[in-house]
């Protein structure tokens, strides 16, 4: 039982964690241009994105 | 690479928006769509519809980064935009918009505050964080219920009860919002969508699930509940993806017809003025390969104006003092002064679009097959619901907690899940495929329609034909001929000097070096070549002696060198490679096919007899197209409609489907249900093929979510559905639903052999330069 007390927040906690990364992923705009990033890899040169 | 979106001018005074009338449109005051949020810098957004490669996105970037002032470019590749910021002035706009159209890409503004791409690309986040929400909550209650099922003793269970609705209930009330305003918007009009029994569903299982938790009780459904949102979400949001996908680059481009022209006051001054200041009276001055910006008759100079967008006519027509002309046609060759009659919403174009859009109307009654489904299936799910609960209640002799949870239960188990993925997987799979032979789709509705077509209406100028004329036997013209004649005809912007340009740049012929070339509207070129006068242009102005039969306007061009014998160059629209394939598939398959034309009856009779099309119409204007295909579609026939002009649009958004060409005018491809790409005519056949694929597969997962309920549905009212069963019943059959529509990729060819666009100088399907890159 005293287990469980542990584990259970861990496992909130990283699930968290997760959504949390991708509410940021979100909301700097990398969900904006799918198709574009699938064709970005194609260019050789590593031009930063600005 | 193949994806140099244009070639690039010919030698020589080129004018400046290149030969083919690409680039940036003349007159156009970018500054006026820049932004600024803090002083000194500057915010421009600009549509490029032709980027469609990684080759184009690098070119755009590099090129606006080389520029001093620029501070950041990108391009997006979805919504086919770019997005410039730079440090300076607002004016800088202009040159910026300049240089993204010196690399030959069609660029016009993009005016952020009207266009709806703002607002979807505001719902697309909120569907998305729902998602994420809905998956998160439901990852972890799946974690306690699966101790639950395990066995877990008394304590620990009333515990793990208590956890999981902390984390169902925010996350139901959070990604749960998308359904539960469409069922009360439904609920509030007196009508039932698909949203109504998902919201009841999701909402009675919390609630039934929060009762048992609070009194210790052994079952509780909120694994259900988050899990039911979680697979509804994807499909919700794989739905609206596909919606704006090709939305987003076709709709806003209708905004642009013509912002300002400028006006000739009395005493000769000139100004640029919007177009909403202009009143009928008024002059203006129209530059040569400037689009009209407003209905009115000629007052002043000659041209040849090129009307084949506006009737489907292939020979530019000849216009001076007194002849009507018409926003939206391009004017060729000479300056214009014309006196408005009509701008702005009184306009012939302002009519076809109005036509446009009460054609558009009557076509949104169309019920999609979903909605369909989902007015038979919202009753009988809560009627079966409602009976159980009756018949529990005198079977089990007043037990009304247990009829309440058997019913509930079955509200649960038949949660249309399956059903609402069973559509967007489908489209979005078909739409991925269409995408990769070089056919861009609209919505989803659109491919169920195309699925049900059974006749086929086909424009000419433009859409069997390219709408560009060609040579007609090239082989018997002498080399130093069309050398000479290429000289005068790359100081041209007429259809024919291009046809000759072109012809002359293809076989590597370097034109000879014509001096002193002048145009003269209507007629032809004059210039100067070895010390001798040479003529281009109509035959009884080259060589007046020589006039034999004249058949009125022939498409052909007269070359005259000193007194020699005079070079006939004879044209014809050049006809889309693989039309009379198309033409007799379209047969084969057992659609009639029918050619509607604007052009002259002697043209239309030539190609049809040439196709083999037995019922055509020539010489019609867009309103009598536009109301022959609605009177075919009252008369119960479902009509495939293609064309490309101004002159379709209304008789395309009238089609029960309709497909244009990229080629086609904005206003053409904003009322086309699909767009291909190419000089092929081939993406229709593909494209019909897929709809009637995708409506299998739709019809198909119908089918498995009907047998799904027809075994689960029993279980569920004999009280057999415990939460485990549900949570079984539920993903197995949602990942059937799609694992059944990924077939539809298998079975189709990674790239449609006939969709891949070869011909010369043309765009290249989207699948082509994937191979290529």
């Amino acid at each position: 039982m005293t287990n469980l007390l542990l584990l259970i927040p861990v496992a909130l906690l990283l699930g968290a964690i997760g959504l949390g990364a991708f509410v940021w992923a979100l909301r700097s705009g990398q969900f904006e241009d799918l198709e574009g990033a699938a064709m970005r890899i194609l260019n050789d040169d590593d031009e930063k994105p600005s | 690479m193949a994806c140099h979106a244009r070639t690039s001018p010919p030698a020589g005074p080129a004018p400046p928006n290149g030969p083919d009338g690409t680039g940036t449109q003349p007159g156009t005051d970018y500054a006026a769509y820049a932004s600024t949020e803090r002083a000194g810098h500057g915010h421009l957004d600009l549509m490029a519809p032709d980027i469609h490669c990684a080759g184009c996105i690098k070119r755009i970037e590099t090129a606006l980064n080389a520029h001093p002032a620029v501070t950041a470019a990108r391009v997006n590749m979805s919504t086919k935009r770019v997005a410039v910021d730079w440090c300076g002035d607002l004016a800088l706009a202009d040159e910026i918009a300049g240089t993204v159209a010196a690399l030959g890409f069609d660029i016009r503004p993009f005016d952020g505050d009207r266009a709806s791409g703002a607002q979807d690309a505001a719902r697309s986040r909120e569907l998305l964080l729902a998602l994420a929400v809905a998956g998160f909550a439901a990852g972890n209650v799946m974690l306690l219920s699966v101790s639950i099922w395990s066995g877990a003793p008394d304590a620990t269970r009333a515990m793990f009860h208590w956890l999981s609705a902390l984390i169902a209930l925010p996350a139901v009330g959070y990604a749960g919002r998308p359904f539960f305003r469409s069922a009360w918007a439904a609920l509030k009009v007196r009508s039932l969508n698909m949203d109504v029994p998902i919201s009841l569903a999701v909402l009675l299982a919390c609630a039934m699930s929060l009762y048992e938790t609070v009194n210790l009780g052994e079952e509780a459904y909120f694994d259900a509940a988050v899990m039911l949102l979680f697979f509804l979400l994807v499909g919700r949001y794989l739905d609206h993806l596909m919606r704006t996908r090709a939305h987003s680059a076709l709709h806003a481009l209708l905004s642009l017809t013509a912002k300002s022209a400028t006006v000739v006051s009395d005493d000769a001054v000139r100004t640029r003025t919007p177009i909403d200041d202009i009143e009928a009276g008024m002059v203006v001055a129209v530059a040569p390969d400037e689009c009209l910006p407003v209905d009115g008759i000629v007052c002043g100079g000659t041209s040849d104006v090129d009307l084949s967008m506006m009737t489907g006519e292939s020979v530019p027509r000849t216009v001076e003092r007194g002849d009507m002309v018409h926003e939206g046609t391009m004017n060729l060759t000479g300056e214009l002064l014309v006196q408005v009659s009509a701008s702005g919403a009184t306009t012939l174009l302002a009519d076809i679009i109005s036509m446009m859009e009460a054609a558009e109307k009557s076509k949104a009654r169309y019920v999609r097959l979903a909605d369909m489904a989902a007015r038979v299936y919202a009753p009988l799910v809560h009627g079966i619901a409602a009976l159980t609960f009756l018949g529990w209640l005198w079977a089990s002799g007043g037990d009304w907690h247990f009829a309440a949870f058997t019913a509930v239960a079955v509200l649960i188990i038949t949660c249309p899940c399956a059903l609402g993925l069973a559509v967007p997987v489908v489209q979005i799979v078909a739409s991925g495929v269409l995408f990769r032979g070089g056919v861009l789709l609209k919505d989803g509705a659109a491919l169920e329609r195309l699925a049900e077509i059974d006749t086929v209406v086909l424009d000419k100028t433009g859409t069997l034909t390219l709408g560009r004329p060609r040579l007609v036997s090239p082989a018997v013209i002498d080399v130093d001929q069309l050398a000479l004649a290429a000289g005068l005809s790359r100081h041209s912007n007429h259809p024919l000097s291009r046809a000759i340009t072109a012809l002359a740049a293809q076989r590597n012929i370097t034109p000879h070096n014509v001096v002193a070339v002048t145009e003269q509207p209507g007629l032809g070129l004059s210039g100067t070549y070895d010390g001798m006068q040479v003529f281009l242009g109509r035959r009884d102005w080259c060589a007046p002696a020589a006039v034999e039969d004249d058949d009125g306007r022939q498409l052909e061009l007269c070359l005259q060198t000193g007194h020699g014998a005079p070079q006939m160059f004879r044209f014809e629209d050049e006809l889309r490679t693989d039309a009379p394939f198309v033409v007799s598939e379209l047969k084969r398959r057992g659609f009639p096919v029918e050619m509607l034309s604007g052009d002259r009856p002697k043209a239309v009779a030539r190609l049809a007899r040439k196709l083999g099309i037995a019922e055509y119409r020539a010489q019609w204007t867009p309103e009598a197209k536009a109301h022959y295909v609605a009177s075919l579609n009252s008369s119960g026939k479902h009509v495939l409609m293609v064309g490309d002009g101004l002159n379709d649009a209304p008789a395309l958004a009238a089609g029960h489907a309709s497909i244009a060409p990229s080629s086609a005018t904005d206003a053409g491809r904003t009322a086309a249900d699909f767009v291909f790409l190419g000089d092929r005519l081939q993406p229709v056949l593909f494209a019909h093929r897929i709809a009637c694929r995708a409506r299998r597969l739709v019809m198909q997962n119908f089918a498995l979510a009907a047998g799904y309920n027809l075994i689960a549905v029993p279980l569920a009212i004999l009280g057999y559905a415990s939460p485990l069963v549900a949570a079984i019943a539920m993903s197995v059959s949602s990942l059937i639903v799609t694992g059944n529509a990924l077939r539809l990729r298998l079975n189709t060819p990674r790239q449609h052999p006939d969709a891949v666009a070869t011909a010369p100088g043309g765009k290249a399907a989207g699948s082509d330069e994937r191979s290529a890159a």
